[in-house]
């Protein structure tokens, strides 16, 4: 087993990334002229890295599979971002943040990450509000801020229930600024479909131009990917349709080691499943949980009355409702983190207390905090998202609680990273959901943003640019060279592949039954024996792809099915993947909860003995086992307790 | 309470920009009231791959009404029947048993069809790249709190700023005028101080690429402010104008 080197600079954990940045290689602005960058993804962490790369005076190439870059599922973060400013005086610091993000990972983070996480997450807040980032404000004109899981302070940023979209409006602004000044080249609905290594080193990628469906070949001196998770390997998430494990795969495939894959977080604030065709969950955000309570009926046949139809919420009296979390975890009540309110929902659930037709799902309630606050504070800070859980289910969140249930949301796990953000490949560097890096075996909520601007515009200037010193006398490639052309031929024999098969199965149908696989033995509760049959399970829908898919159309021109074959069948390795290694990791932390690793009142039990590491997987080609490695992990700053909300 | 209603689509088909459209009419039953418009259309795919035809394209990515990917004229209006929504927070509830549904891709110069029922809609990003930003780099800004702004006015420029530039004020408008979502820009920035600066300047190049790119000229008809899902009010026109004529006045 190889020794995994994260390169961590010396010193304490608060001096690291000055250290860092007091030694990193600069490139001068004649030779940045000369230095090509390649950026996949255009969301939070892929815009602001392009951007920042082209005011920096290099030359960079971004991609996107949709229309626009603002389309990016960054977009759709709603509650907050995270950063340790302590406007509000309450007790915060950036030493404050990085333990809660430490904590709230379950001590299955690099330390030296986070901390540099936490250290610049006050200049992102600078950065956007110069921007024009419309953030909520206070009425004497400063900044307002709210709470958010895992935390005892009040250090998130917020623009209505909107900041996902703002922010990645802030870095798209940034990016067209770019695009108008001709450092960056934009690439919209074209797919990184390989990358290309010349020397063992990440040279360039080959993409597939998804209206002509021709494949083209690119070259960079350094390649980032920031692709986002996968979690659409289980079919129904909250993620976007067209989200994808792909790219990070295909890194993968060519050396790049994935970490933590099964690390997936399941957010307990989502509308619950209706039925068969449902195409996507729906999150409602985790900033809800600061006014909403989170209850179930205390009596078995109420919740049987009320599954029947036969009894509304309303009807139940108060002391009749069983508000779980307040009443398990009375210190952080409705604010634990995502992962403790999750299984504390399926357990009530499973218990037979869940409500709504199917049983699985548990009441957000508003009543106390409207008439505690007044119907309209509850409209200004939710009013869009009562609106949209409205228009989905039909039911007025004003007069009645929502119903929630948890589904996948975020993957913790991805692309391993050293610390400058780069892969096993050295030039192939990945950034926001995508690696693996910040936040352990859970994230919290609003740090997803945090991370992805944290990369983007603070992390990879430096480091990529650290990587690029050593490269100023190669010159570019122009894409004819043979490693160039086998690999864009290993691409175009895979779709031909793809579309020979000519089977009789749907790309969707053969997806959601991963996605079910996924959910019933992967998901928020899992089994050695369970897993064992899910790896059995995916392997033979691999089989049944490779032998019954069908895509209709033709080759040239836009073919929606190909691209959804071509992200289905990674989804199928990514997931075997994952399940191999919840099966390796005999313990329970964060999202990952194995059964046989719980404390008497149901609690995660970490085996800090001897999973205290990340595992790093290597291909070792199609149809092997893949190699496990590990990267031990340190902690020095903050103590390894069991975690306690209570 | 949901039911299941059978219904008649009557969809766009084009191979590709170059070759010319048709309506096709196709038959879907048993669909649920509380399904989304577009798992209705999922529907109609798998129906249509089933039967060895190739699936209706259509745009559509975050199914929450929040990354303006979904487009689809339905029944003559942008994102269908239902107020304050996109395409894809439209439920069947909204339709009766038997009901035709006739579905087109946006119609406008500005956004060619490359699809079916999928346009182009870069014109938007390069009207974006042509001023709807601050000019400031990473790095080296001031302190977020260095610069109080009004509570009303950060307030204006996030109802502004909450344009999901999905187009449909585009698609509604007789003349095809991108005003509505040049003006909630120009209006966004022009509120706060960090974009006041330039703002006149940023006004003058944003309406001159937009009028570059084919897009019509704005005879206030409000068209724009009745389907925009996200309710941007054509207030925020006038503010362009005014920014627009300061731009005039100083050259």
């Amino acid at each position: 087993m190889a020794k995994i080197d994260a390169r961590i600079p010396e010193g304490p954990v608060a001096q690291k990334w000055t250290n860092y940045k007091k030694n990193q290689k600069l490139v001068n602005p004649a030779n940045k002229r000369k230095l090509d960058i390649i950026v996949v993804g255009t969301g939070l962490a892929g815009a602001a890295a392009a951007a920042s790369f082209g005011e920096m005076g290099f030359n960079v190439k971004i991609f996107t599979i949709q229309d626009s870059p603002r389309r990016a599922h960054s977009i759709a973060a709603q509650g907050g971002i995270n950063a340790a400013k302590n406007y509000p005086n309450d007790g915060d610091s950036v030493n404050r943040l990085f333990s809660d993000t430490v904590k709230g990972g379950d001590y299955r983070a690099r330390e030296a990450n986070v901390y540099r996480l936490a250290e610049v997450s006050t200049s992102i807040i600078d950065q956007c509000v110069a921007q024009g980032v419309p953030f909520a404000r206070e009425y004497g004109g400063l900044l307002d801020n709210r709470s958010f899981g895992g935390a005892q302070v009040s250090r998130t940023f917020y623009a209505r229930g909107q900041t996902g979209q703002q922010l990645l409006l802030g870095a798209y602004q940034a990016l067209m600024r770019q695009v108008n000044l001709k450092t960056v080249k934009l690439y919209t609905r074209n797919e990184l479909v390989d990358i290309v290594l010349v020397d063992g080193k990440a040279r360039g990628i080959i993409s597939r131009d998804l209206v002509t469906g021709e494949t083209q070949r690119h070259f960079g001196h350094a390649v980032v990917m920031a692709t986002g998770g996968y979690g659409n390997t289980f079919f129904l998430s909250t993620n976007a349709m067209g989200s994808n494990g792909s790219a990070a795969w295909q890194a993968y495939k060519k050396g790049a080691m994935f970490a933590n894959p099964c690390f997936a977080q399941i957010h307990p604030t989502c509308i619950p499943v209706h039925g068969e065709f449902q195409s996507k969950l729906t999150l409602m955000s985790e900033s809800l949980r600061n006014d909403g309570r989170i209850w179930v009926p205390a009596k078995k046949e109420d919740a049987e009355a009320i599954r029947a139809g036969k009894l509304k919420p309303t009807d139940i009296a108060e002391e009749n409702r069983d508000y779980f979390l307040e009443r398990r975890y009375p210190a952080f009540g409705n604010l634990v983190p995502r992962d403790v309110a999750s299984r504390a929902a399926k357990e009530r659930c499973d218990a037979g207390f869940g409500v709504g037709t199917t049983g699985l799902a548990v009441y957000l309630d508003f009543k106390e905090s409207i008439e505690r606050l007044g119907k309209d504070v509850i409209e200004a800070r939710y009013g869009n998202l009562f609106q949209m859980y409205e228009k989905i289910v039909d039911d007025n969140p004003y007069d009645t609680p929502m119903m929630i249930y948890p589904a996948i949301h975020y993957t913790m796990g991805g692309v391993w990273v050293d610390y400058e953000l780069q892969t096993t490949i050295p030039g192939l560097f990945c950034a926001g959901e995508a690696n693996f890096s910040d936040h352990g075996a859970n994230r919290l909520g609003a740090s997803a943003l945090m991370q992805g601007l944290a990369d983007g515009y603070f992390v990879l200037p430096y480091t990529v640019q650290n990587y690029l010193a050593d490269d100023i006398k190669t010159p570019r490639m122009t894409g004819d060279e043979k490693e160039f052309v086998e690999t864009e031929k290993a691409v175009k024999d895979r779709f031909e592949k793809i579309r020979n098969v000519n089977g009789n199965r749907s790309v969707d149908s053969i997806h959601k039954e991963l996605g079910l696989v996924m959910w019933d033995f992967v998901g928020m509760a899992r089994n050695k024996e369970g897993l064992q049959q899910a790896i059995e399970k995916i392997r033979a829908i691999k089989k049944e792809f490779w032998s019954n898919v069908r895509i209709p159309g033709d080759k040239e021109g836009m073919n929606i099915e190909l691209e959804k074959a071509n992200r289905l069948a990674d989804f199928i390795e990514i997931g075997e993947l994952m399940a191999i290694d919840a099966l390796n990791r005999e313990e329970s932390c964060g999202g990952h909860f194995r059964e046989e690793f719980q404390t008497e009142d149901g609690e995660a039990m970490r085996q800090d003995d001897k999973f205290a590491y990340v595992s790093c997987w290597a291909y070792k080609g199609d149809g092997q086992e893949p190699e496990l490695h590990k990267e031990e992990l340190k902690f020095e700053d903050v103590k390894l307790i069991q975690r306690n909300y209570k | 309470m949901e039911k299941n209603i059978n219904i008649t689509l009557k969809v766009w088909r084009q191979k590709n920009a170059r070759e010319k459209g048709r309506f096709e009419t196709y038959q879907v039953k048993d669909v649920s009231t509380g399904s989304s418009f577009l798992e209705m259309m999922d529907i109609l795919n798998e129906q249509l791959i089933n039967e060895g035809n190739e699936p209706v394209a259509f745009d559509h990515d975050c199914r929450e009404g929040i990354c303006g990917m979904c487009s689809l004229y339905i029944n003559g209006r942008p994102h269908g029947p239902d107020d304050g929504v996109t395409t894809c927070q439209l439920h069947m509830r909204k339709f009766k048993d038997g009901d035709t549904i006739w579905i087109e891709p946006w119609r406008s110069a500005g956004f060619p069809v490359i699809k079916d029922l999928i346009v182009d809609r870069t014109a938007f990003d390069k009207i974006i790249a042509s001023g709807g930003y601050v000019s400031v780099n990473t790095g080296g800004v001031p302190d977020a709190n260095a610069i109080p702004i009004p509570k009303p006015d950060a307030d204006e420029a996030m109802d502004a700023a909450s344009c999901i530039g999905c187009g449909a004020c585009v698609a509604a408008c007789k003349n095809g005028s991108a005003m509505l979502f040049v003006s909630a820009k120009v209006s966004q920035l022009a509120l706060l101080p960090q974009g006041k600066v330039e703002a006149a300047r940023r006004a003058k190049n944003m309406v001159a690429k937009m009028d570059e790119l084919g897009f019509g000229n704005c005879t206030n008809t409000g068209a724009c402010e009745v389907e925009c899902p996200k309710g941007i009010s054509v207030a925020h026109i006038a503010r362009l104008n005014r920014e627009f004529l300061k731009a005039k006045v100083q050259d």
